[in-house]
């Protein structure tokens, strides 16, 4: 055993000094591998984290959406129809939301402007035992209550008209914080101005980033939305596992209502960052390419002095299988440095310093972006499958061309290069 | 020239376990980090709960695009369906999944 | 004692440049001599060192070592025997370059897993036999011809062979270096090992500490002196 070992040793000895013959050739290659694993290893992280972040957060989000469609657009919501769902057998409460977008063209964002409906008045800062029914499933009700920072110090029932409570990303692009007075342009061109009660916590970015929660009266007077209509409706239901039903029963009532359940949604943020999404796609072709064609450089062939080199080595004493071990090592070092060094990074990359990589391809065009650190949900399964993708076929690709040489006559081999 | 420099092999195998260390101390920070992050994803959480939210803050830079859950099928295609995509964001999302149970709808 | 029965080499058999380089040849060498074969260029006789060192095998013929044929032995078989037995000598040093010399010298070994430590100071020993352990830690690049013939020399012996195999040592050494080189080839046969050279220097073909010459040509053995 102990032979064996020390024979590996010698043999990692000397792969190393062929590699470093090279140095600027290996230096190179060593480079663009790690770049390549961390590329790769930082979309894994960062589509990984976020997907299992969504998965948790929006655990909580509408049981079922219902929606207005008019020539295949969305269209307001009219009140009296509340009362037609109502009767549908199995439905909870059906609650109208007010929401819209608003464009601001001094900064060129978009935020988001929503009214919170009356059974929002629970959540108070204080109020640490009326949050935890919100949200009975979850085990840690103590400590959310006691996680420092509270969302927002003003209680939204009583939210008063002219104030309106901003996430993060909305005060830091227009500069602005508590107390200060923002100018929106309402509907038919007049001015409004309204008052930031309170902002909501950077750490709830992720969600808030863009959010202007308004009251009801205020947001009718911005958007000219008429007083019998809400933008759509949000039905619960009695038994969770009614959901499908009760929305087959929605579109029977309002057959040009489009019901959209949590589920659905839960699936839209699953397939998000998919790799048949354009970036991904195009992400994904680079790095397979780039890889194909290390290997195939591996695998081409080797040059009349490493055939030389091989002869000599056999003309020595080396057996085939020494110098396929040999050979093995050399693509073992490459590739394994570049796997451990490209994923730490990567997860450094993406967990510590927020992916500053990928942030203007996230980004794209918008002016408003949330400030958020994602959670290191890691998957074991991903990184073996990166460890198999990275490490086999280029290792596999060192050893394919050695094979013919290395059974060679070691004079044969010798002789091509002329003794 | 005559000085015995450190066994490459060894260094080799020295900066293989560092990074091996490295990893494994990255899992363990990745579970402790989980651990510490639970109260602000409950946070977050809680106010998707309060406030009805659908979506997360992702792709604020396009109205079709902010909230991915309640756009339609052919939101994206604002124009045409031959459109090319505005933003970057229409790259990276793809119109949400729809469940079955429209097959099952009765016409009568 | 080796013994070549009716070897024949054809190398490139079944195209139009076959060419047969040994035409059945019958030899005996034996141990504890040094044995010189002499010939013209292209009398095959580096295809006949090749043969008996176990690098190549014939295309006709047997090959005796002591009392084994080793004619179709199979190549792991074959590279043990030439690892443990046979020390070669080439025209060329044929070191391999970017590493150093005393790297050079000990790769032989690698394969057998001996302990590093035991290794090394076996190597700079031999390299100090020779004069070399200045040179120990230098690149191949910066030897001298001299200097790099004799750390082929010394890697040739690292493994304690008991055949030495020389294919035109001096062939790229001044005459100081040349009788140098037959000192260490009279060193080698009081050690007891056996020596076989090829050349077509006299300076060798005629030193005192040859026992034996033998004459090829075409492929052929002539006369013996």
């Amino acid at each position: 055993m102990k032979t064996w070992i020390e024979k590996q040793q010698y043999l990692i000895d000397f792969t190393l000094s062929s590699l470093l013959r090279r140095k600027v050739k290996n230096v190179s290659l060593l480079t663009l591998y790690i770049l390549i694993v961390f590329i790769l290893a930082s979309v894994m992280f960062f589509t990984h984290s976020i997907k299992k972040e969504a998965s948790v957060i929006l655990h909580g989000s509408p049981e079922i959406i219902v929606q207005k469609v008019r020539a295949g657009r969305h269209e307001l919501f009219p009140i009296r129809q509340i009362e037609q769902l109502k009767t549908i057998r199995g439905v909870a409460s059906v609650e109208g939301r007010l929401w819209g977008y608003y464009f601001d063209p001094d900064v060129g964002a978009n935020y988001t402007v929503l009214v919170p409906t009356a059974r929002v008045g629970s959540l108070m800062q204080d109020d640490v035992s009326t949050a935890a029914v919100v949200d009975a499933e979850d085990e840690h009700e103590g400590a959310s209550g006691q996680s420092g920072e509270p969302l927002y110090r003003t209680n939204l029932e009583t939210l008063e008209p002219g104030t309106m409570v901003i996430g993060n990303g909305m005060a830091r692009i227009r500069h602005a914080g508590r107390g200060d007075l923002l100018v929106f342009r309402a509907f038919d061109g007049t001015a409004m101005s309204l008052k930031i009660a309170d902002l909501f916590s950077s750490k709830s970015e992720l969600v808030t980033s863009d959010l202007v929660l308004v009251t009801e009266a205020d947001f009718r007077r911005l958007f000219g939305l008429p007083a019998d209509a809400v933008t759509d409706v949000v039905v619960s239901v009695r038994n969770p596992r009614e959901v499908p039903t009760i929305a087959t029963k929605i579109t029977k009532v309002l057959p040009d209502a489009r019901p959209i359940t949590r589920d659905e949604l839960l699936r839209t943020y699953d397939s998000i960052f998919n790799w048949r999404s354009g970036m991904m796609l195009v992400l994904l072709s680079g790095a397979v390419l780039a890889f194909v064609i290390f290997a195939w450089d591996k695998a081409s062939g080797l040059s009349a002095g490493e055939k030389w080199e091989i002869g000599v080595l056999k003309a020595i004493g080396w057996e085939t299988a020494d110098i396929i071990q040999m050979k093995f090592w050399e693509g073992l070092v490459v590739s394994l440095t570049a796997f451990f060094a490209g994923v730490i990074l990567a997860y450094l990359h993406v967990f510590l310093l927020s992916s500053v990589v990928f942030e203007p391809a996230l980004k794209g065009w918008s002016t408003l972006y949330p400030q958020f650190q994602l959670t290191p949900f890691v998957n074991a399964t991903q990184l073996t499958t990166l460890f198999f993708v990275t490490v086999v076929p280029y290792t596999a690709a060192t050893i394919v061309p050695i094979w013919k040489a290395a059974t060679l006559d070691p004079d044969t081999a010798m002789r091509r290069v002329g003794e | 020239m005559n000085a015995p420099r450190v066994r490459k092999s060894t260094l080799f195998l020295f900066l293989t376990m560092v990074e091996v260390v490295f990893l494994g101390l990255i899992f363990v920070h990745a579970v402790l980090t989980e651990e510490a992050q639970r109260a602000n994803l409950q946070e977050k959480s809680q106010v998707v709960t309060t406030l009805k939210l659908t979506d997360l803050c992702l792709f604020p830079e396009a109205r079709y695009a902010r909230h991915p859950s309640q756009a339609d099928w052919h939101a994206a295609f604002q124009d045409h369906p031959l459109s090319l995509e505005h933003f970057p964001a229409g790259s990276f999302t793809a119109p949400p999944m729809r469940p079955r149970w429209n097959e099952h709808e009765n016409l009568d | 004692m080796i013994e070549l029965m009716n070897v024949r080499k054809v190398f490139n058999a079944g195209q139009p440049s076959e060419f047969s380089a040994l035409n059945g040849i019958s030899l005996k060498i034996v141990e504890n001599q040094v044995t010189v074969l002499v010939g013209p260029s292209g009398c095959g006789k580096t295809t006949l060192l090749t043969i008996i060192g176990c690098m190549a095998r014939p295309s006709a013929g047997r090959v005796k070592l002591g009392d084994r044929e080793i004619t179709s032995l199979p190549e792991r078989f074959l590279t043990e025997i030439r690892r443990s037995t046979f020390g070669f000598i080439f025209q060329q040093p044929n070191l391999i370059k970017g590493i150093t010399a005393l790297e050079n010298v000990m790769l032989p070994a690698y394969p057998l897993g001996t302990r590093r430590a035991v290794l090394k100071g076996h190597a700079i020993r031999s390299l100090d036999a020779l004069g070399l352990s200045e040179k120990a830690y230098s690149k191949v690049e910066w030897l001298s011809g001299g200097e790099a013939q004799r750390v082929a020399i010394v890697r040739a012996l690292i493994n304690n062979p008991a055949v030495v195999i020389a294919d035109e040592p001096t062939a790229h050494l001044d005459r100081s270096l040349s009788h140098r080189f037959l000192e260490i080839v009279g060193q080698f046969k009081a050690e007891g090992k056996t020596v076989l050279i090829t050349s077509h220097d006299p300076l060798v073909y005629q030193a005192s500490v040859v026992d034996r010459v033998v004459k090829l040509r075409d492929g052929r053995l002539e006369e013996e002196t």
